[in-house]
């Protein structure tokens, strides 16, 4: 057994989203913490991983040497295709992800609001990356999760409401950081899980959103499979 | 039948203050030759329609640091510190747009539409100032087509009508680009004669290529 109270943040954020993935469907994985997510996934589950780039079937990085630049995923690294893998342009692949047929994106975070907006493309007057493929990645996706740490220079990320530019009006599906898992209902944010080890006075403690608990917040159980 | 051009022909084909589409995404699928020979010619005020601003030696990276591009249309110049700091500089203008939007606007073009109805960026800033139009009852962002003068396109393989083929994730923009452009130049990897490309996997027609750079020997 391993002892998830030492396992490193990203991690424990990583091997939880990967719980969430049903098999058989197609996952978007943004760049960062999202992009750990693959590999706590046996690929018996039959889950196809899909890329803004047009990579359908994307397989992890090939052998010492055997590296393509026609291959790479959509942060410029080298992937590989996995058996059954396809090609598409990029209209076809933003068809994808804004048509209804992508079951799940996992997308990073500057800032996630009580109601489950999400900003993660840009810091005014400060830092402006853009948004690539996230709006169309959010609006269009069946399911949205944000995988993030819970804070950033001491400061929670999980706000009352954005404060930077949201990324879609519609709300996120739920949250994971290494302190909690959370999901924006109609009636608040609900902390459904604490991270291993934390309790919930913690996470309180670490989160400027108001919280819903519940009576029994159970910690994440990192041991089963999904 | 396409008679190949020299690199020195395409750079003196695009004038200073033209709007260029460019493929590539992270700098993948971009035709790397014709973006460091403009770079080197010292074209100015060119509006470059590109995915992303890629890394400062990538994809647009290198027209951008050698001061040729005015505007950036595109989705992404999150890994070019470059661009950001010519943006908070005020000498280059930037336009986002998200990358969905960027593509289908592209396709809009190509394609004849007048332009298309999306959900991304509804409440959003992207939103500011555009019109929305409401069909069965959900409303849409409309976005204008988004056309070049020229559209520079990367290809695996060219034959010789100019009907080209992709490779993998370096496929991207380029089928779409290459509708969308005025003047559309190919710049492929090989030169292959009529039949080494069956029909099937051409990509590309070459009746939509005007032009192909031929390769250094």
């Amino acid at each position: 057994m391993r002892d998830f109270e030492t396992m490193d943040p990203k991690e424990i954020i990583a091997r939880r989203v990967s719980l969430e993935i049903r098999p058989k469907s197609l996952v978007n994985l943004g760049i960062g913490i999202p992009t750990l997510v693959s590999d706590h996934l046996d690929e018996s589950l039959g889950v196809f991983f899909q890329a803004e780039n047009g990579v359908v079937g994307m397989g992890h990085r090939p052998p010492e040497g055997m590296t393509d630049r026609h291959l790479t995923d959509a942060g410029g690294t080298f992937v590989s295709a996995v058996p059954g893998a396809s090609i598409i342009d990029s209209a076809f692949s933003f068809g994808l992800i804004r048509g209804g047929h992508l079951d799940l994106t996992v997308l990073g975070g500057l800032q996630v609001d009580a109601k489950g907006h999400l900003a993660n493309w840009m810091i005014p007057g400060k830092f402006v990356p853009g948004m690539g493929g996230a709006m169309d990645l959010v609006t269009g996706a069946k399911k949205v999760i944000v995988a993030m740490i819970h804070s950033a220079k001491g400061t929670s990320k999980i706000v009352p409401e954005c404060t930077l530019p949201v990324t879609s009006q519609r709300c996120v599906d739920l949250i994971v950081t290494e302190l909690a898992v959370m999901q924006p209902r109609e009636d608040g944010l609900h902390l459904l899980e604490t991270g291993p080890g934390v309790t919930v006075e913690q996470v309180v403690a670490a989160t400027d959103a108001e919280l819903v608990i519940g009576d029994d917040v159970p910690e994440m159980d990192l041991s089963r499979t999904g | 039948m396409h008679q190949a051009i020299s690199m020195q022909e395409a750079v003196e084909m695009i004038p200073d203050g033209a709007r260029v589409m460019l493929s590539g995404f992270m700098g993948v699928g971009t035709p790397d030759g014709i973006v460091r020979a403009l770079a080197e010619s010292g074209k100015r005020d060119l509006t470059m329609i590109v995915n992303d601003a890629a890394r400062p030696h990538t994809g647009v990276g290198p027209l951008v640091s050698a001061g040729c591009v005015k505007k950036f249309i595109g989705s992404h110049i999150g890994v070019n510190p470059v661009v950001q700091e010519k943006m908070q500089a005020g000498e280059l203008e930037v336009e986002l747009v998200p990358q969905g939007t960027f593509v289908e606007r592209i396709r809009a073009a190509g394609m004849g539409l007048g332009g298309i109805l999306t959900p991304t960026g509804l409440g959003t800033l992207i939103a500011e100032g555009k019109q929305t139009v409401e069909v069965e009852g959900k409303t849409y962002l409309l976005e204008p087509p988004l056309r070049a003068d020229f559209a520079l396109i990367a290809a695996r393989s060219c034959d010789y009508v100019g009907n080209l083929a992709y490779m993998l994730s370096a496929t991207n923009f380029n089928p779409i680009m290459a509708l969308a452009g005025d003047v559309v130049i190919a710049e492929p990897e090989e030169i292959v004669p009529i039949g080494v490309i069956p029909p099937d996997a051409v990509k590309t027609p070459g009746v939509l290529v005007d032009h192909v750079i031929k390769r250094a020997m």
